[in-house]
């Protein structure tokens, strides 16, 4: 079985999250765009077990899903918090750590 | 030869000798000035007059003895032990330590008597008390060791009390400075003593006086040579010896008994008592005794000077007791002939240089603590019992027969004729000086015209002050029978050997007469040039260029201002710019670099988040490359 969709596809999703991140100011935004990234990740890692015929690749995704829920918890209440405080989700407003 | 016996009988209280004075000292300096000052004075006196008719048992037993068992020793405990490394807390008790023994329990109670009154007015009197009792027993565990490293213990001791108790009046700048000075000087001796001790181990592998005295004939003669050398530095720092004799007349800042108790009974004696103690090593070592002789020969000659020149009664017997050890130090470089002289004159000087500080302690009480003598004059009929007494301490000292002085000291002109011209004439003009010096204070002190100021009421000293005088005064009168029959030699032979007929180029007869008549000179051309005149209450200014060296005390503290203090401190200067530049300056330019590139890179931390991403991603791409780069090759 060929692979090559599939990857295409992940690196499609990784590049797409990668952009969003980069360009989009909303907090939830970004969010959603690390996710896409964790997800193309999960993809190719996923399409390299199945190629390959072990394992690894499929634990590894495993490990991957489990730090994406416990960053969701940590990342929403994160922007939550931030966003009473300040009544704004943008990651440009929260700029207080610098030199 | 030191070989010792295991003490027994009376001998075995010999600590206590040493322990009651320790014990006074403790117990007034831990209880404090103002709970103790009640009986202070008393236990003071009382530990030491008790440690004195100690020694005077110790003395009778000794003297039961059969001569060839006069050494014993009593082992107390194991002070060091450590590796091949021994020393013991023992005490050597033979007929040298026994008369030094008698000498500072004898002569230190009684000056401890005499400063009951003296020290009346003083609110620190107990303190007082604990320094001197500490003194005296810091000198009887100098002379009582049985090894270098105790005798050692006793040699700071007597540096630490000394520094105290000429800082007593520590309020008095000129006190506290003259304390550090004896201190520092002292030091330098100091050194000598250490390092003699550790060569003496690294030599003979042990301290005691018994192995190195067994030992000492095997050593290399270089070996012992340098031996002697350190233990004369030594000598010079306690005994103030040129070149180490400047703190000398600056510690008589100390109250006047402090400077009889230094003078006469401890201190200043413990440098010839090392040398003597030592006898087994400089008996090997001819280059080390004529350093020691020429030490002793260009100190009486350099005392005496200054003696001539002060006018300051306590500095004038400053310069005398210089001179003095001067003569001891010079016969104990004479060797076996010398070291009985040596001894000999330092009881005599004890006894009369006692005297003539306390009186002239008493002649300070009366005269408001004055020490001017050009404000003196005519004191004698104020003060019978002080004149009289203060008179037998000046013919002791100046040697007029049968004063004990002139014993003690015709003796060692005799020696040092025997062993050298040059040496005998340079005691022989030196008693000459004393005579002149003495005679010279005695006048301006007691005799001539009244000078002192209306109003002034000299007075006789109480009873308490007088009474040592007295018993001084005696002892200095007949301190020459010590050398009854040839006493002293034959006493003291077990410890430093006996030595065989002196070879004189004149009859002894005739010697003793010369010496006599330079002393009678000294008199006269004192008589002549002070006695005749008026004395002016204030020093002359137009005077010869000799006697205005003798005032500065012959440069000696210039001396050693130019030659090590001023480069000393250009030396410490040079090393706190180097410290200030170099040392500091490369720490300080580290730190002053680090801190202006962080001021410069913190600008990164802009504190946008996306532009971390953006690094971040930059970063992860750059990985990527360089792997693929390390995959292709």
């Amino acid at each position: 079985m060929s692979g090559s969709p599939f990857l295409i596809l992940s690196a499609l999703l990784f590049t797409i999250g990668c952009v969003g991140v980069l360009t989009r100011r909303n907090a939830i935004v970004v969010f959603m765009c690390v996710e896409l990234m964790l997800n193309a990740s999960n993809l190719a890692l996923v399409t390299f077990a199945r190629v390959n015929g072990n394992l690894d690749g499929q634990v590894a995704a495993f490990f991957v899903m489990v730090v994406a829920a416990a960053e969701v918890v940590v990342g929403l209440a994160i922007i939550m918090t931030i966003f009473r405080t300040r009544r704004s989700a943008s990651v440009d407003d929260a700029s207080l750590l610098k030199y | 030869m030191v070989n010792p016996e295991q003490a027994g009988g009376a001998f075995s209280l010999l600590w206590v000798i040493i322990a009651l004075p320790a014990l006074g000292a403790a117990l007034i300096l831990v209880m404090g000035n103002r709970r103790t000052s009640a009986f202070a004075h008393l236990l003071g006196c009382a530990t030491v007059v008790v440690s004195f008719a100690l020694s005077l048992v110790e003395l009778v037993a000794l003297l039961g003895r059969d001569e060839s068992h006069r050494q014993v020793v009593q082992h107390l405990y194991t002070w060091i032990h450590a590796g091949s490394f021994h020393a013991d807390f023992g005490l050597l008790y033979d007929p040298l330590s026994a008369v030094f023994l008698l000498l500072i329990t004898g002569v230190g109670g009684l000056i401890h008597i005499y400063s009951v009154g003296y020290m009346a007015h003083d609110e620190r009197r107990a303190r007082f008390f604990a320094y001197l009792n500490l003194f005296v027993a810091s000198m009887l565990t100098l002379v009582l060791a049985d090894n270098y490293l105790l005798l050692f213990l006793g040699w700071e001791g007597v540096g630490l009390a000394s520094y105290l108790l000429i800082g007593f009046w520590q309020a008095r700048t000129s006190a506290a400075v003259a304390a550090k000075k004896a201190f520092v000087v002292n030091r330098v001796g100091d050194i000598g003593m250490a390092l003699g001790t550790m060569l003496v181990f690294a030599t003979f592998g042990t301290v005691s006086f018994a192995g190195i005295s067994a030992a000492s004939g095997h050593a290399s003669q270089t070996t012992l040579t340098i031996l002697g050398l350190l233990f004369l530095l030594a000598a010079c720092g306690k005994s103030a010896q040129v070149p180490l004799q400047s703190w000398l007349l600056d510690a008589m800042e100390g109250p006047t008994p402090v400077s009889a108790l230094i003078h006469a009974a401890t201190m200043v004696t413990a440098g010839v008592y090392l040398v003597v103690r030592s006898s087994f090593i400089f008996d090997h070592t001819g280059a080390a005794r004529t350093a020691v002789v020429i030490v002793g020969a260009v100190t009486l000659i350099w005392g005496a000077v200054i003696g001539c020149a002060k006018d300051d009664i306590k500095k004038a017997l400053a310069g005398s007791t210089m001179s003095q050890i001067g003569y001891m130090m010079l016969a104990a470089g004479l060797g076996v002939a010398g070291y009985p002289l040596a001894i000999f004159h330092l009881l005599t000087h004890g006894f009369f240089k006692a005297n003539m500080f306390l009186g002239a302690g008493s002649v300070m009480h009366a005269m408001d603590d004055d020490v001017d003598m050009r404000h003196y004059g005519a004191l004698a009929k104020a003060l019978p019992i002080t004149f009289v007494t203060f008179a037998l301490g000046y013919l002791a000292i100046i040697g007029i027969p049968p004063f004990a002085g002139f014993w003690s000291k015709d003796r060692i002109i005799e020696a040092a004729f025997a062993d050298n011209f040059v040496v005998g004439l340079a005691a022989l003009i030196g008693a000459g000086i004393t005579a002149f010096y003495m005679t010279r204070l005695m006048l301006m002190t007691y005799l001539g015209q009244k000078r002192w100021a209306d109003h002034v009421h000299p007075h006789e000293s109480p009873t308490v002050m007088t009474i040592p005088l007295i018993l001084l005064g005696a002892a200095s009168a007949l301190g020459g029978l010590l050398l009854l029959n040839n006493w002293i030699v034959d006493w003291l032979a077990p410890v430093v050997g006996s030595a065989t007929a002196e070879h004189l180029p004149v009859p002894v007869a005739v010697l003793t007469v010369i010496t006599v008549i330079v002393v009678l000179v000294g008199v006269a051309v004192a008589w002549l040039t002070v006695g005749r005149h008026e004395v002016p209450r204030t020093a002359p200014s137009k005077v010869s260029f000799v006697t205005r060296a003798a005032r500065a005390d012959l440069y000696g503290d210039l001396a050693n201002e130019a030659l090590l203090m001023r480069p000393g401190d250009e030396f410490v200067n040079g090393l706190v710019t180097f410290d200030d530049h170099v040392v500091d300056g490369a720490v300080t330019g580290t730190g002053n670099a680090f801190s202006g590139m962080s001021a410069t890179f913190r600008r990164i931390q802009t504190g946008f988040v996306r532009s971390y991403a953006l690094s971040l991603l930059g970063g992860a791409v750059v990985v990527v490359f360089i792997m693929m780069a390390v995959n292709l090759t």
